[in-house]
């Protein structure tokens, strides 16, 4: 079956999984993950440089920019004001025009910020970044995110860095109903099915990190997210059965 | 002079330039991004801007993130 491209801003993919950067034990173990996954988008951080010492490997020399696009995330900031800084900042490196805004609430859930990441959202969609925005699974959220002009909005399925997978897929479905701007779901991925969960549902793709980069065998493990994601998009995209309550027998009935 | 480099103080000699700077700390050029007082400094302005007593630079890079 055919499928369109993920349509983000000027850029637009083939695959539909999003993968994170981080917590792999070497660079050459999250090079291979990144291959194995098929991803087109890759997510990093940003931080202060290493001074004094000798200056390290840099991430950036271990990602093949040709064949992958940056999104720089805001992780790790919590009010509108740090998240601008970052993504400015982000954007100053000169390799993407893309972030991910992320304003975090608190350390332990590190849910969303509602406000103060509606507030940034304002003021980075006037700066002309293609916007991806962390939000909660809340569908009115999501909707004033859309509204003040993100790119894509990118609901939790669950706590980042949790496992849980998509804990209320109602509210995603939801979200999917009202908005048109490309969901992604953002965090929460633990195994394959929670990404065909996601999928199936009509989410437009799935960012994920930990699930692969913590996973027994990162490679592999990236490999089965990618299959999930085809899977899930693909079971989308042929329409499944509506659930019933009664049998439906798949054999002709008897009648002889 | 003094100078503060990701809340660190630093000496260094008048005139120096943030490329200058930032070869002697030994930061890897081609990935950072530099705020001087608050205020974005274009990676093409690097070689001319030149420090001044008390700046406060703010050096950053990309690292692992999801």
């Amino acid at each position: 079956m055919e499928d369109s491209r993920l349509k983000l801003g000027k850029h637009s993919f083939n695959s539909r999984l999003f993968v994170g950067t981080g917590k792999y034990q070497t660079f050459s173990l999250m090079k291979e993950a990144l291959e194995a996954s098929g991803t087109e988008v890759v997510t990093v951080a940003v931080r202060r440089a290493n001074i004094g010492g000798k200056a390290g490997e840099s991430l950036l020399d271990h990602i093949d920019r040709e064949k992958y696009t940056i999104l720089p995330n805001t992780a790790g900031c919590y009010s509108s004001d740090e998240a601008v800084r970052t993504a400015l900042l982000s954007r100053e490196l000169g390799i993407s025009d893309m972030v991910k805004l992320e304003v975090l609430g608190d350390e332990n859930t590190l849910l969303p910020d509602p406000i103060e990441t509606l507030k940034a959202t304002e003021i980075l969609v006037k700066e002309g970044f293609t916007l991806l925005v962390y939000t909660s699974d809340d569908p009115i959220a999501a909707r004033r995110l859309e509204e003040a002009g993100a790119t894509s909005v990118m609901p939790a399925g669950s706590p980042i860095g949790s496992g849980q997978g998509v804990l209320n897929p109602n509210n995603i479905r939801i979200i999917l109903e009202t908005l048109t701007v490309p969901v992604i779901i953002d965090a929460g991925v633990g195994t394959a099915s929670d990404v065909s969960i996601a999928m199936e549902l009509g989410c437009e793709g799935v960012l994920l990190n930990t699930g692969i980069a913590q996973a027994k065998v990162p490679v592999s493990m990236a490999k089965a997210m990618k299959l999930a994601c085809e899977s899930g998009r693909l079971a989308y995209l042929s329409g499944r059965i509506p659930k019933k309550l009664y049998a439906n027998a798949s054999s002709p009935l008897k009648d002889f | 002079m003094q100078v503060t480099v990701n809340d660190e103080k630093r000496e260094c000699s008048d005139g120096t330039s943030v490329a200058e700077l930032l070869e002697d700390l030994g930061i890897d050029m081609r990935y950072v991004a530099v705020e001087k007082n608050r205020q974005i400094i274009p990676r093409t302005q690097f070689n001319e801007i030149k420090l001044q007593e008390s700046d406060t630079l703010e050096v950053v890079t990309f690292v692992g993130g999801g």
